[in-house]
């Protein structure tokens, strides 16, 4: 869904155009990081390695699922990208291959370069990158949990967007189709996009996982089993012969033995399928009748001069979905996108705040220690 | 990056539009659909004028029509999507040959079709007769943030090595004898792509080594090109987009 010029108009496209810019230039700074060359390395890896992961997105777009009969589907690879190699060094990519898609294939217009990256590129892999990053803390840590994680990031990842579009057209759209129209073909049309996506997604984490999985970078901290020297019982003698086990460690960045807080596990897993549950489930069956103050102001006349509220005509309004005519299909829906859309901001401040408090410790660590010592060898050499 | 980087849009040539630098091109291919998308639908001769103005510029630049036209097909999922515009948007209905449309989705449908259609044919333009190295480097000029460019430039060189790796891995698919048909085997390619993945993340690992021992620090020495572009350059580039501008503005007022 590459947006053409002359889809949004000027105003608007110039704002995502200013906000595409301040993301790319954020990402710049975060990719270093990312791609494993610290600040004493001046991020030399950065642009080889992203460049080949762009390269990868680009080549992955092309691989074609058949669906049925003639038709097939591709992957957008955003949640993989910010899976496999992090959020900035995701966007980053994104916004390459979109640059120069534009650029050379005429796949997205010039002037829509800004809303095409902010769309596809900056909200898919934020909405993946928070979803991967806060179900997996939740989740026991298993393999089993990345590849089922990253399911549901890539599920939610597209119809993200889609609403993200949806925004973006009601601001400065040019053509007057009404926006429950619009919201409800995209954001239909782009769940079972969806759907495909995150089966491909798991499917591609999964295999990564079963050989490299320190290249799994938003599951890194989750996967990588630190190297333990376990002392054969048999051999008194301590150096007997090279411990054969030795195997290079999938070095962890900085796997510091974090308490495991599994008391706190179930309680937010639990939490979670209720609300889920309550949001969707639950609001198929809730009366339509009016609830208890909204009865008593009808009875007595006070909502004849209730305003109405500003954000009345939101696609969203009334927690149903427009033109989705089964009122109870329509209010579930609206509660779970409600859901997610919720847990993906909090989850996403959340790791935003974890990881500056984590940094800041890591920065203070690293002072101390790094006196003279040359630094680390690169962390991703597995 | 020589020659063998051509991509698939671009046919070799010596005309006028050929020689400009890229960095001008781009400049006014640029400015030249952001003024097309300024105009307002209502003025429906200048669509037609800026076609006019693009149909010389092809001219000039003696790519074949067919070229081009062939090029342009990437356009057609959204050009499905404005015809159902008049069908689906409000406002007043009218009735053309027996059926009702609203008028104001016919005027959203032709403003959104014509103004894809120049951007689509203008980029093609400039795809066909700009060499990638050259598009890369006027990116560069136009200063693009040189990390940015660095990346794009990784990722055009590794493309087709990435590409090929994948079609290898299709040919070894097929040659044991499968095929894909639908969701059933999803697996398989999906575990190609992640394989895929490994593979070329290693590979790209010892590039990077082997770079780092010939001397890479992070920066890539300053590209050979032909300096920056002199004032006959500009001013012949710019001619697209002035005579662009007038039009636009003659959209406006008349």
């Amino acid at each position: 869904m590459h947006v053409p010029d002359g889809f949004i108009n000027a105003p608007v496209s110039a704002g995502t155009g200013v906000v595409a810019a301040a993301a790319v230039a954020v990402s710049l700074r975060g990719a270093r990081r990312e791609l494993g060359g610290g600040p004493g390395e001046a991020g030399e890896r950065t642009a080889p390695l992203a460049g080949l992961v762009a390269a990868f997105i680009f080549a992955v777009q092309m691989l074609n699922f058949p669906v049925a009969a003639g038709t097939s589907g591709h992957l957008l690879g955003g949640a993989l990208a910010a899976i496999l190699v992090g959020p900035y060094t995701g966007v980053l990519c994104v916004s390459v291959v979109l640059l120069l898609q534009a650029v050379l294939f005429a796949d997205g217009g010039l002037t829509a370069l800004g809303t095409n990256i902010t769309d596809m590129g900056v909200v898919t892999v934020l909405v993946a990158y928070g979803i991967f990053r806060g179900l997996l803390r939740v989740l026991p840590r298993r393999r089993s949990m990345v590849t089922g994680t990253s399911f549901v990031a890539a599920l939610v990842s597209v119809p993200a967007a889609a609403v993200a579009f949806t925004a973006l057209y009601a601001l400065g759209g040019t053509t007057d189709v009404a926006l429950g129209k619009v919201f409800g073909a995209m954001v239909g049309v782009h769940v079972l996009i969806g759907i495909g996506e995150a089966v491909i997604t798991a499917a591609t984490v999964g295999a990564v996982v079963a050989v490299r999985p320190d290249l799994v970078y938003a599951a890194r901290d989750r996967l990588t089993v630190r190297l333990q020297l376990r002392p054969s019982p048999l051999s008194a003698d301590p150096d007997a012969a090279p411990r054969p086990a030795a195997a290079p460690a999938p070095a962890s960045p900085a796997a510091p033995a974090t308490p495991r807080r599994r008391s706190t596990r179930p309680l937010w897993i639990t939490g979670l399928v209720v609300t889920l549950l309550c949001a969707g489930g639950l609001s198929f069956y809730a009366s339509s009748s009016p609830d208890g103050l909204e009865k008593v102001a009808a009875d007595h006349g006070i909502d004849k001069k209730a305003e109405k509220h500003a954000a009345e005509d939101s696609p969203l309004a009334d927690y149903g979905v427009k033109d989705i005519a089964d009122a109870r299909l329509s209010g579930g829906l609206a509660g779970v996108i409600g859901v997610g859309a919720t847990l993906a901001v909090g989850s996403g401040v959340f790791v935003l705040l974890r990881r500056r408090r984590d940094q800041a410790q890591q920065e203070a660590a690293g002072v101390r220690t790094a006196e003279g010592a040359p630094t680390a060898p690169p962390a991703t050499e597995g | 990056m020589g020659a063998g980087h051509a991509h698939k849009l671009y046919k070799h040539g010596h005309s006028p539009v050929h020689a400009l630098p890229a960095h001008c091109k781009l400049a006014a291919v640029f400015c030249f659909v952001l003024l097309v998308v300024a105009t307002p639908r209502e003025a429906v001769w200048a669509f037609g004028a800026y076609t006019l103005l693009l149909a010389a510029v092809a001219a000039v630049s003696r790519v074949p029509p067919r070229h081009l036209l062939t090029r342009m097909a990437i356009e057609v999922p959204f050009v499905a999507f404005a015809v159902l515009l008049p069908f689906v948007a409000e406002g007043e209905r009218i009735t053309v040959w027996g059926l009702t449309l609203s008028e104001s989705g016919l005027w959203g449908a032709f403003n959104v079709l014509a103004k894809g259609t120049l951007g689509v044919a203008a980029s093609v333009l400039l795809a066909s007769t700009t060499r990638l190295d050259e598009l890369l480097l006027g990116l560069a000029r136009l200063r693009m943030p040189p990390l940015l460019c660095q990346i794009a430039t990784f990722m055009v060189r590794y493309a087709d090595v990435i590409s090929e790796e994948m079609r290898r891995m299709r040919t070894a698919r097929l040659s044991r004898g499968f095929e894909a048909r639908g969701p059933r085997h999803w697996g398989v390619l999906a575990k190609s792509a992640g394989s895929l993945f490994i593979r070329s993340y290693e590979r790209g690992e010892r590039v990077h080594l082997a770079m780092l021992s010939r001397g890479y620090t992070g920066t890539m020495p300053p590209a050979l090109g032909d300096g920056p572009a002199g004032r006959a350059e500009w001013a012949r580039s710019a001619a697209l987009p002035l005579t662009a501008l007038a039009i636009c503005l003659l959209g406006w007022t008349l």
